[in-house]
């Protein structure tokens, strides 16, 4: 047993792609004979994913998922931003030019409207929560944006410490609700063509929710979509802690 | 030879999250702007380029689509790695602006959809077992 142990976190992108392998294969005979397909095998292996993530995460208190488990560590390579930004770039090889010019001015349009519609959001159910001073207000409202975003803008303009884990902790659920809501809701918003993913992925913003929501409903959209996310955090981190922080101190 | 797809996408990705730096420093902010977007341009221009062909097609463009088969993997392998016990120990509060913050988001995209011109839906993915054996899924 203490061989194999070794052995296993000896390779541990090895073993992802095994541990990764068998999930995801479970998910398509899931999907297959207990939904007739409905619900995509790849949106059932995200799920499980992020089940055993929250299980892995109370048993080891780590932030990482399972990939705090010594044996599963090389789940967090495999998993983690450089090899998720070689994937979603790979994506875009087949990809529409004439599709991305065209929708270039409403992706845009739509990063700046999603960044400052999530922030209003984020601030708003700040305020009601009764915070009142414009440092926590502008850093939740970040976390909403992203959670990447929550705690840049939150040491830009010195907020408190446990108000930039607030923000971290609501820029996480944002994420994770994307990932598991985008394939419920896509029917509904119009979610079946090029332009209308890469808006999702400027109002979305988040790119692990933008880039597994869109896998679970379209493998097709991600490149369109994961185009404009990958816009947004920059564009939050830019206007979080100057424009909308010095809107919100005017106001408070 | 695959290496040579394999290697230019990886040549697009340093270029695009080089560029994304720099712009990051340019305005002045601590983040990546848009990295992986400018790299995801890069690659479709290489793939367009007359030049570049031998790059893309053939084997070396099998090295690309490798990669983007192993896409919904890596991301399966990037749910499993989120701090989700943080997403639900937040609170109320994280939980009502991450919950908001995704609805008033998704009620938007008709919204925004609606402008400039529009792009034809998608023809519907045949039987999902088949696409993803297709896909190398």
């Amino acid at each position: 047993m203490e061989t194999l142990s070794e052995v296993l976190r000896a390779n541990g992108l090895i073993v992802a792609f095994t541990v990764v392998g068998i999930t995801v294969w479970l998910s398509y005979v899931v999907s297959n004979r207990f939904t007739n397909g409905r619900i995509h095998g790849s949106a059932i292996a995200i799920l499980l994913g992020l089940v055993a993530a929250y299980f892995a995460g109370l048993e080891t208190e780590g932030r990482r998922g399972v990939a705090d488990i010594g044996v599963l560590a090389g789940i967090g390579i495999m998993g983690g931003g450089m090899m998720r930004d070689f994937g979603i770039v790979s994506t875009a090889f087949g990809v529409n030019l004439s599709e991305l010019r065209r929708a270039g001015l409403v992706g845009i349009i739509s990063i700046f409207a999603g960044v400052i519609v999530s922030f209003i959001v984020g601030a708003v159910v700040a305020i009601s929560f009764g915070y009142s001073d414009a440092e926590s207000i502008t850093t939740i409202g970040a976390g909403a944006v992203t959670y990447i975003v929550g705690p840049v803008t939150g040491a830009a303009i010195g907020a408190s410490s446990d108000v930039i884990a607030l923000s971290v902790a609501a820029g996480v659920v944002k994420s994770i609700l994307v990932m598991v809501g985008t394939p419920m809701v896509a029917r509904f918003i119009g979610l079946n063509n090029p332009q209308s993913a890469m808006v999702f992925g400027g109002l979305m913003g988040t790119t692990s929710g933008v880039a597994g929501g869109l896998a679970a409903t379209d493998p097709r959209l991600v490149p369109y979509g994961a185009m404009t996310a990958t816009f947004y955090t920059g564009i939050g981190c830019l206007l979080g802690p100057s424009i909308l922080y010095f809107i919100v101190r005017a106001l408070v | 030879m695959i290496i040579y797809g394999v290697a230019l996408l990886a040549a697009c990705l340093v270029c695009g999250l080089y560029i994304g730096e720099l712009l990051g420093q340019v305005l002045g902010v601590q983040a990546n702007v848009g990295g992986v977007g400018i790299a995801m341009v890069l690659l479709v221009l290489a793939s367009g380029s007359k030049r570049l062909q031998s790059l893309v097609t053939g084997p070396s463009g099998e090295g690309i689509k490798f990669w983007s088969a192993m896409y919904i993997p890596i991301v399966v392998a990037m749910a499993a790695s989120q701090n989700v016990v943080a997403a639900v120990d937040g609170g109320l509060l994280a939980l009502i602006v991450g919950v908001l913050a995704v609805v008033v988001s998704f009620a938007l995209v008709p919204l925004i959809s609606r402008i400039g011109p529009q792009s034809e839906p998608l023809p519907p993915l045949e039987d999902p077992s088949e696409s993803a054996t297709k896909r190398g899924v």
